[in-house]
């Protein structure tokens, strides 16, 4: 067991555990609070993946901009425990099994397939992390148009943001 | 740093989607359900992050970036309609929110 | 020692993060004393006095009151919650600490050779700036937590406020990021040295370009840490004391420090942005400015010296002499040969935070509080526009001459 296998364990374990602390908290501040774990872990990963700018902005925009919104909102709400209602029949007696068909298959394509064994690194890049400036030059080069089309999504959100916040007069 | 497969990064962004849809599926917040879907973009952020890795390509990475932008206008929009939802119904379970249902 | 000489790297590490959690916790304390000490001499007061030589003991006396006071939780609180606030609020604060260079200077500790940075990230200011931005669930989640309106209403205020200034915080900075090419503080540091060819007086500090990136940039840092004139969370007035009413004991204590953490920590930042970092505004050729650091501790010293043994009595007068010798002997030391070099970065380094810190402390002194609805049309008409007018200007000043170069 070396260093980046005990680490990938590690903070793969608090992101499930995170997860499942989402589904079974039942005020939806704890839920929030859980949703951030699992980003900050999941931001580790990144780092170990090389990806140490996405690693920022993970944590900058997912856990700093986004998930204080949600909180925001909670608070403003004053969102308390959530009342559980019946949820359909059909979730209850398919959900168990097709769950444990996706970790079969999991396990499965793990043991046998080509990519289960490929490390995660690419060939001949075993420690590098991945350059914020080859980064922006991917992003304002080969992908500038979906950039410049993702910023007038951003202003349409806005501006949608403001129209259905605004209380009429 | 990484000798860990790339499996291992796609099993646990499954998993974490699998999660996701679950928390989708039961909760009955609705704030709960929006946080359901930031969870599952994240498991997918994972999965590209670990293939651009193991491809050595950074398009991946880029593709992350703008997933986490549209998460951000999405969110924005989101709560907005949350805010406005529970003004009109005062109540944030989802199950009160059926006027179009027969 | 064989573990130690296996891992030195680790054991290096774990030394500058003691050594450097031991300093700073040290500079939180003694800030409230400078705090106190400097708002009272603009009020005409005398501030902190009667504990120790000069109020000296003051921070002490208040770390011992704080531990021993009840630690009460409200009823109805959400008790995780609660407690993981002022823990979440101080630790993110002084986390930052560690991806601040503090000198150019290698340095061995136990044989190995190392910098005066604990950790020397690629991209240390987006990582600083990913802590700052999870700083905001301590007052968030503190405010949730109370189960009590006036934290509430404290939380809710300060999370939407700084939300709103991290954006023109952010945007302030990439001007510099801009100019100096590199999220790394070290390089952006180095990017600073030497002149202007046509102003031989003036050091290549990015203040300079970007006196308007760098006024933004102060005045959301000052919204960011919750300082006055932007202090609306904690409105005394209004609010009690905004959301951490319900805190006592220990826990008050640690979000105090955090606030101060956070202060220095945006110092920090604008002296390494902004103003040239470690760098000494006077040229190289000025040799003798190297005794500069041995001078003013030497000369604090000996006027000490002057005060113990004139003005002051008692017990204060046993305390002014055990500073004053402790003074003189860290100046000696500066003379060392071996200490000289070293210790010319940090100087330089933390005299221009210390001015910083100070011109914090003197808004606090000089500012009334703005209105809620001020702070936020200040926040969002005013600074992020410029900001980003700022922004775009440095972007074309930048691409000009390549546009011209190259058709």
């Amino acid at each position: 067991m070396s260093l980046p296998f005990i680490l990938f364990f590690v903070f793969a374990l608090i992101s499930v555990g995170g997860a499942l602390l989402l589904i079974l908290a039942r005020e939806p501040i704890h839920s929030a609070l859980a949703l951030i774990l699992v980003m900050m872990s999941l931001a580790v990963l990144y780092l170990m993946l090389g990806a140490e700018f996405i690693a920022a902005v993970q944590i900058i925009v997912y856990a700093g901009a986004i998930m204080v919104l949600f909180v925001f909102v909670i608070m403003l709400l004053n969102a308390g425990t959530e009342e559980r209602t019946d949820f359909s029949k059909i979730a209850k007696y398919a959900g168990l099994p097709l769950g444990i068909f996706l970790l079969l298959e999991l396990a499965h394509w793990m043991a046998h397939s080509l990519i289960g064994k490929t490390p995660a690194n690419g060939a001949g890049s075993a420690n590098v992390m991945v350059s914020t400036r080859d980064l922006s030059m991917q992003l304002f080069q080969k992908y500038l148009f979906p950039f410049e089309a993702t910023s007038i999504l951003i202003l349409i959100a806005i501006l949608g943001a403001l129209v259905l916040a605004k209380r009429d007069e | 740093m990484s000798v860990v497969p790339i499996s291992y990064y796609l099993a646990l962004s499954a998993i974490l989607f699998g999660l996701g849809v679950v928390a989708f599926v039961f909760k009955r917040n609705i704030i709960t359900i929006f946080m359901a879907i930031e969870l599952m973009l994240n498991a997918v952020n994972l999965a590209f992050v670990a293939f651009a890795r193991a491809w050595n390509q950074l398009d991946g990475l880029v593709f992350v970036f703008f997933v986490i932008v549209v998460a951000a206008a999405e969110a924005a929009v989101g709560l907005a309609i949350v805010i406005t939802i529970y003004q009109n119904r005062r109540s944030l379970n989802i199950e009160r929110v059926d006027l179009l249902k027969f | 020692m064989e573990f130690v000489t296996q891992h030195a790297v680790l054991v290096v590490s774990v030394v500058k993060i003691v050594i450097l959690l031991f300093l700073s916790l040290t500079t939180l304390a003694y800030l409230t004393w400078f705090e106190r000490k400097v708002v009272a001499h603009i009020q005409s007061r005398w501030g902190p006095y009667y504990v120790g030589a000069h109020g000296l003991l003051q921070p002490l006396a208040d770390g011992v009151k704080f531990l021993f006071k009840e630690d009460l939780t409200p009823p109805g609180a959400d008790k995780f919650l609660y407690i993981l606030a002022p823990f979440l609020a101080l630790s993110l604060a002084l986390t930052t600490i560690a991806l601040i260079p503090f000198g150019p200077a290698t340095i061995k500790i136990l044989g190995q050779p190392t910098q005066l940075i604990v950790a020397n990230v690629n991209i240390g200011l987006m990582f600083v700036f990913a802590i700052t931005s999870i700083g905001v669930y301590g007052v968030a989640l503190a405010g949730w937590s109370s189960n009590s309106k006036y934290p509430l209403l404290g939380g809710l205020r300060s999370s939407a406020q700084m939300i709103s200034y991290e954006v023109a915080l952010t945007l302030s900075v990439v001007g510099v990021v801009l100019l100096a090419g590199t999220l790394n503080f070290s390089e952006m540091v180095g990017d600073q040295s030497g002149y202007y060819r046509y102003l031989p007086f003036l050091p290549r500090w990015h203040v300079f370009p970007q006196c308007i990136g760098f006024l933004c940039y102060f005045t959301s840092a000052i919204a960011e840490t919750n300082r006055v004139p932007f202090d609306l969370p904690e409105a005394e007035t209004e609010l009690v004391a905004g959301f951490h009413t319900e805190y006592s004991s220990f826990k008050f204590a640690m979000f105090f420090m955090a606030e101060y953490a956070n202060m220095l920590t945006v110092s920090f930042l604008a002296t390494i942005l902004f103003l040239g970092g470690w760098l000494s505004p006077f040229p190289e050729t000025w040799t003798f400015l190297q005794y500069l650091p041995a001078v003013a501790l030497l000369g604090l010293g000996i006027y000490l010296g002057y005060d113990a043994a004139v003005v002051a009595r008692g017990i204060a007068r046993i305390q002014l002499i055990v500073i004053t010798f402790g003074a003189l002997v860290l100046g000696a030391l500066c003379l060392l040969p071996a200490v000289m070099p070293v210790i010319q970065g940090p100087f330089w380094f933390l005299l221009k935070v210390g001015c910083l810190i100070f011109f914090y402390v003197w808004t606090r002194g000089t500012l009334p509080r703005f209105r809620y609805d001020q702070l936020m049309s200040f926040g969002w008409k005013l600074l992020l526009p410029v900001s980003l007018a700022n922004l775009v200007g440095t972007a074309l000043w930048i691409i000009f001459p390549l546009l011209v170069k190259h058709g």
